[in-house]
C-alpha cells in the first residue's frame, strides 16, 4: 500500500498477470519480466501453504492419522476410527474451508479493487451483515437449521447487496461519487441489520443466541460433503466469470476514465463485477458463516506478496491460506491451551488477528491520501 | 479541502449583508428568519412535552391523561394507575437525559468533524463501548448497570479518539467517507473480538445482549443520579461551543484568521463529546442514529449557526428517543423493541437519503 507499490501497480496494470493463461510476451520488458517471475514464485509457494495446511488440518488433531493411511482412505479403503474422522469430519472441513477462503478473497479482491478503496470489502460495507441477519432470522424466527440457514444467508446477502446498489444508484453526477456513494450506503445498511440482529438475539432461547453467535463468528465445525458440493457448484460458475471480467476489472481500477479510455464498458463491467463478487461472498457465507476480515485482508496480502501489482489469483490464494491457517489454530492448536478441548470458531482467530492490521491499514492508506 | 470549501459556501453571507471580515467572529452567519426560529423553537417544545406525557400514559398497561395529571397533583398510593405512572418517571427522565446528550454530542460532531455524517454509532464509539462492557462482565463478573458505567465510558472515549486519529491522518484531513469507514472498520474489528468472548461465555452472552441493543427500560434513580454530574458537565461544556464550531466551519485557514485556537476549541468540542456519548451509552446502552438525524432536522429552522443548532438539537433529540422507546412499548405487546431498534429502524433511512441527496454525495 507503500506509494511506490501503488505506482507500480498501476504500470503493470496492463499487463497480463497469473489469472490469464498466455505468459509473457518474448518482447515485455526486463523488470516486469522479472515480475512475473517473482509472481508465479509466490503462486508456487502459496499454492504449497495451502496443500501443507490441507494436510495438517486432516491429518493432526486429537487422533492422529498418517499420511499413507490417509492416500488408502482417499482411494476407499476402511479404517475403524480414522474412516469417520477423516473422511466425514476432518476433509470436508479442510475442502470447504479451502473453498470459502477462495471465494472470499476474490469478493474482497474484485470490490477493493474496482471501488478503489482498499477498506471497501464485502465484509465492511453490509453485504456480510445482509447474510447474518438472514440467517439469525431464520434460526431465531423459524428455528431453522442446517441448509436453510445457509439458503437464508444467501437471500440475505443477495436482497442487501441488491438494496445497496439500487439506493447508491445514480445517473447524474461524477462517477468517482458513485464508489463513496456505495460505501456509505452500504455501511448505513450495516448499522441497521446490526440493530436487526442484535433485536433477534434478545428475542430468542440463550441457547439458540449461542448457536447463532457461533454462526455470526463464522465457523468450519458443522462443514459436510453437502455443503461442500453446493460451494463448488458455485464456485465452478463464479471462477471461470471472474477471470473472464479481470481485464476490466484493471481497466476500472485506473479510474472510470481510463477503463472507457482502454475500451471497457464502464457500466456494465461495473454491474458484472459487483454480481460477481456478491455471489462469491454470498456463497462463502452461506457455507462458513462470515469469517471476519478475509474478504478485507486477503488483497492487500497478495499486493504486499507481489510488491504491488494486483492480481485475482494470488488473493484467492492468500484467502485460503488464511483460512485454513486460522482454522488449524481455531480448532487444533488453540483448543489445547486455552479453552480446555472446545474448538473455537475460525472467525474468532481471523478476527482476533485481522483487527490489529486493519488499524495499520487504515494508518498507511490515509497517510497517502489513499483511504477515501 | 473539499469540506471545508463546500462548509464555506453554505455560509457564506446572503446577498446585501456585510462581509464575513468585517464583523466580529461567530457573527458572521446569516440570521435565521426569526419567525421561522420562533416556530420552530415552539413546534420543537411542543413536540417534546408531548413525548414526555405519551412516555408516562403508554405501554403495557396505558393510563388515560386525567388519571396521569391526577397522579402528580394529587398522589393516591393504592390507585393502580398512579403507580405505574411513577414507575414510568425515572424511564422518562433517563429518555430525557441521554437524548439530550445524544442529540447535543451528534450536533456537536458534525461541526467538528466537518462533516454531515458524523454520529456515535457510525463513528464506531458505540463498539468501544460495547467492547469494554463485555470485558468488565466476563472478566470482572459485573452484572450492575452501575458497573457498567466506567467501562462504557472508558471504551468510548477510546474508541472515538481512535477513529478520529486515524481519519485524520493525511492530507485531506477527517473527510465523512474517511471517517465512517474508520469507523465502520473498528466497529467490524471491536465486533469480532466480542464475538470471540461471547462464544466462549454464555453467562456472559445472557447479561450483555439485553444491554446491546440499547433501551430504557429498568433504569432507576441510582443509575440516573451516577450519571448525572458527567451529563452536565458534557452539556454545560458542549453547549458553549457554538460559536467555536461555527468559526470551525468556516475552515481551519480561516477560523485562525478570526484569532482562533483552531487546536484548542477542537479538544474542548472533543472532550464534551466524548463526555455526553459515554454517558448516554452508559444510561441507555449503545443508540445510534439519534444523534445523527436531530440537527439535520433542526438546521431546517435554524440554518447553519450552531449556537442555535446546538440548544434546539438538545431539545428534539429526547423527543425522538422518548418517542422510539414508547412506540417500541407498544407495537409489540405483551413484549416490547427496545428504543435503539426504534431509533435505528428511523435514522437509517435518514442516514441513506443524506448520503444520496447533493450534499453529501459531492464530498
Amino acid at each position: 500500500m507503500s506509494a511506490t507499490g501503488t505506482v507500480a501497480g498501476r504500470e503493470a496494470a496492463g499487463t497480463p498477470d497469473s489469472m490469464n493463461t498466455g505468459g509473457p510476451s518474448a518482447d515485455t520488458a526486463a523488470p516486469v519480466l522479472r515480475r512475473h517471475r517473482r509472481g508465479r514464485m509466490v503462486a508456487a509457494g502459496l499454492v504449497a501453504a495451502v496443500v501443507a495446511l490441507f494436510l495438517a488440518g486432516v491429518l493432526l488433531g486429537s487422533y492422529l492419522v498418517s499420511l499413507p493411511d490417509f492416500f488408502r482412505l482417499l482411494a476407499g479403503a476402511q479404517i475403524p476410527g480414522a474412516s469417520f474422522i477423516v473422511m466425514e469430519n476432518r476433509l470436508p472441513r479442510a475442502v470447504v474451508g479451502i473453498m470459502t477462503g477462495i471465494a472470499f478473497g476474490l469478493a474482497g479482491s474484485i470490490f477493493q479493487t474496482m471501488l478503489r478503496n482498499p477498506l471497501a470489502s464485502p465484509d465492511i460495507i453490509g453485504i456480510s451483515y445482509g447474510a447474518s441477519a438472514g440467517a439469525v432470522a431464520a434460526m431465531v424466527l423459524f428455528g431453522a437449521a442446517g441448509f436453510a440457514v445457509s439458503a437464508a444467508a444467501m437471500a440475505g446477502a443477495l436482497l442487501v447487496a441488491l438494496l445497496i446498489y439500487v439506493l447508491s444508484h445514480r445517473h447524474a453526477g461524477p462517477s468517482n461519487a458513485a464508489s463513496s456513494r456505495l460505501i456509505l450506503t452500504g455501511i448505513g445498511c450495516a448499522a441497521i441489520l446490526q440493530a436487526l440482529v442484535s433485536y433477534l438475539l434478545t428475542r430468542a432461547d440463550v441457547r439458540t443466541a449461542q448457536a447463532a453467535l457461533v454462526w455470526l463468528n463464522g465457523s468450519l465445525n458443522s462443514s459436510n460433503w453437502d455443503r461442500a458440493a453446493v460451494l463448488a457448484a458455485c464456485l465452478l460458475v463464479l471462477l471461470p466469470a471472474a477471470a473472464a471480467l479481470s481485464r476490466s476489472l484493471r481497466g476500472l481500477e485506473m479510474g472510470d476514465d481510463a477503463a472507457a479510455g482502454l475500451g471497457v464498458t464502464v457500466a456494465p463491467a461495473r454491474l458484472g463485477l459487483v454480481t460477481v463478487a456478491v455471489l462469491l461472498a454470498a456463497a462463502a457465507t452461506a457455507a462458513a458463516g462470515p469469517v471476519a476480515f478475509v474478504a478485507f485482508l486477503s488483497a492487500p496480502i497478495a499486493r504486499r506478496l507481489l510488491r504491488g501489482r494486483a492480481s485475482l489469483a494470488v488473493s484467492a490464494l492468500v484467502g485460503a491460506v488464511i483460512v485454513l491457517a486460522a482454522d488449524f489454530a481455531a480448532a487444533t492448536v488453540l483448543p489445547q491451551f486455552l479453552t480446555n478441548g472446545t474448538a473455537l470458531p475460525v472467525g474468532v482467530v481471523t478476527g482476533a488477528l485481522g483487527a490489529p492490521f486493519l488499524l495499520w491499514l487504515l494508518v498507511s492508506a490515509n497517510r497517502v491520501g489513499r483511504g477515501g | 479541502m473539499k469540506a471545508a470549501v463546500s462548509a464555506q459556501e453554505r455560509s457564506v453571507p446572503t446577498a446585501g449583508s456585510p462581509t464575513a471580515g468585517s464583523r466580529a467572529p461567530g457573527r458572521d452567519l446569516p440570521a435565521a428568519k426569526p419567525r421561522r426560529l420562533a416556530a420552530g423553537t415552539l413546534l420543537v417544545m411542543t413536540v417534546l412535552l408531548a413525548a414526555c406525557l405519551a412516555s408516562l400514559a403508554f405501554g403495557a398497561r396505558p393510563v388515560g391523561i386525567g388519571a396521569l395529571l391526577e397522579a402528580f397533583t394529587a398522589f393516591d398510593p393504592a390507585n393502580g394507575d398512579h403507580a405505574v405512572v411513577h414507575s414510568r418517571i425515572p424511564r422518562t427522565v433517563t429518555g430525557l437525559l441521554a437524548g439530550a446528550a445524544l442529540g447535543l454530542a451528534g450536533a456537536a460532531m458534525q461541526g467538528v468533524a466537518r462533516n454531515p455524517l458524523a454520529d456515535p454509532g457510525i463513528l464506531g464509539v458505540n463498539a468501544g463501548a460495547s467492547l469494554a462492557v463485555v470485558t468488565g462482565i466476563y472478566a470482572f463478573g459485573i452484572t450492575q448497570l452501575s458497573g457498567y458505567i466506567w467501562l462504557a465510558f472508558l471504551g468510548a472515549a477510546a474508541a472515538a479518539a481512535v477513529v478520529y486519529t486515524i481519519a485524520s491522518l493525511g492530507r485531506e484531513g477527517a473527510t465523512p467517507v474517511k471517517l465512517a469507514l474508520a469507523g465502520a472498520a473498528l466497529s467490524a474489528g471491536l465486533g469480532s473480538l466480542l464475538h470471540a468472548v461471547l462464544v466462549t461465555s454464555r453467562d456472559t452472552l445472557e447479561s450483555f445482549r439485553f444491554w446491546q441493543v440499547g433501551s430504557l427500560s429498568g433504569r432507576d434513580w441510582d443509575a440516573v443520579g451516577q450519571v448525572l454530574p458527567f451529563l452536565l458537565a458534557g452539556l454545560l461544556v458542549t453547549g458553549c461551543t457554538g460559536r467555536l464550531l461555527n468559526n470551525l466551519a468556516l475552515g481551519d485557514d480561516a477560523a485562525r484568521g478570526l484569532g482562533q485556537q483552531v487546536a484548542l476549541s477542537r479538544a474542548v468540542s472533543a472532550l464534551g463529546i466524548v463526555v455526553l456519548c459515554g454517558s448516554a451509552t452508559a444510561l441507555a446502552g449503545p443508540i445510534a442514529f439519534v444523534g445523527l438525524v436531530i440537527p439535520h432536522v433542526v438546521r431546517a429552522f435554524t440554518g447553519p449557526d450552531y449556537r442555535r443548532i446546538l440548544p434546539l438539537s438538545a431539545l428534539l433529540a429526547p423527543a425522538l428517543l422518548l418517542g422510539a422507546d414508547t412506540l417500541g412499548r407498544v407495537i409489540a405487546l405483551p413484549g416490547e423493541v427496545q428504543a435503539g431498534i426504534m431509533t435505528a429502524a428511523v435514522g437509517a433511512p435518514v442516514f441513506i437519503w443524506l448520503v444520496r441527496s447533493r450534499k453529501a454525495a459531492g464530498l
